[in-house]
């Protein structure tokens, strides 16, 4: 088989499903002091925040304080969002920092988020299944939920985090290892990880021979 | 290069930050190895998969708070009370 027949490599290859074409616009209202226009962003961004505070906290009491807290800070702050980032990258940073204190907070002698983990595991999967063109079809959209939040779940915090960052808040490494304080490099090896841990977690619901 | 060493690169490769020559070195491997192949490709669809999931709902209960507690700073910052 000859090199053309690979896939495009780009991983986000669908059009971002997190920042909308209006996202400045209603900024700019917002912070003219159209309470209708934030209203409209919390609104949008709300259940996503939820989830990101969810993921960090797993905890429910705390994912809600958070995101409450996010909102009203982003609110407070917002005449001082001059618009060199997205706003929705903004609030994520808002938002994960509430929620890191949360953790911190409930889980002080966690691991930390800047420590370097060697899991000693090896990374070269050993099967070699195919998953068909579009494995998450064999489900409906709410068992869809449930496994993908139970992998994830399931995976070591430091490396959950970097994961929802980068590859479901569209964050870029950069961006990701500033609101983590970790080095770009630390960020790759996670994420490397992550999605080799998901996918793994994931094999066993979308192996083609499973469901033909 | 062999199929450990395409995963270790496996981060650079789908953030296309590889020279061209490494880049060209990995899709020849990925052309005759079907394990590695699937390997990438099933990464990908994982990453797509998260990537495109909706969350779930806010609950009624949770979203209520958020809205109320946003409605009292409202208030307070322009009331002051």
């Amino acid at each position: 088989m000859s090199s053309q027949n690979i896939e495009p490599m780009k991983l986000h290859s669908l059009p971002s499903q997190v920042v909308k074409e209006d996202e400045p616009a209603l900024v700019a209202a917002a912070k003219a002091g159209d309470l209708n226009a934030f209203d409209t962003l919390v609104t949008r961004y709300e259940r996503k925040i939820f989830r990101l505070a969810q993921n960090i906290t797993q905890n429910k009491e705390d994912a809600e304080d958070a995101m409450q807290e996010a909102f009203l800070k982003a609110f407070e702050h917002l005449a001082e969002f001059e618009g060199n980032s997205r706003f929705y990258t903004w609030l994520v940073r808002i938002a994960v920092n509430q929620s890191l204190m949360k953790l911190r907070k409930r889980r002080p002698n966690q691991v930390s988020l800047d420590e370097e983990i060697d899991t000693g595991e090896e990374l070269l999967p050993r099967e070699i299944e195919d998953w068909g063109p579009s494995p998450e079809e064999q489900y409906k959209q709410n068992e869809m939920g449930t496994i993908l939040n139970n992998a994830i779940q399931d995976l070591d915090p430091s490396f959950r985090i970097v994961f929802q960052l980068r590859d479901i808040e569209e964050l870029s490494t950069e961006e990701t290892a500033e609101v983590l304080g970790l080095s770009i490099p630390a960020v790759k090896s996670r994420l490397l990880r992550a999605r080799l841990k998901l996918r793994q977690k994931l094999n066993r619901f979308f192996l083609r021979s499973d469901h033909p | 290069m062999n199929c450990k060493g395409i995963v270790a690169e496996l981060e650079h490769y789908f953030d296309e930050e590889l020279e061209p020559s490494l880049r060209a070195e990995i899709e020849q491997h990925l052309g005759k190895c079907k394990k590695c192949r699937l390997i990438v490709d099933t990464t990908r669809k994982t990453v797509q998969i998260f990537c495109n999931s909706e969350p779930a709902p806010l609950p009624d209960d949770t979203r209520r708070r958020l809205h109320d507690a946003l409605l009292k700073k409202l208030r307070h910052e322009t009331f002051g009370d």
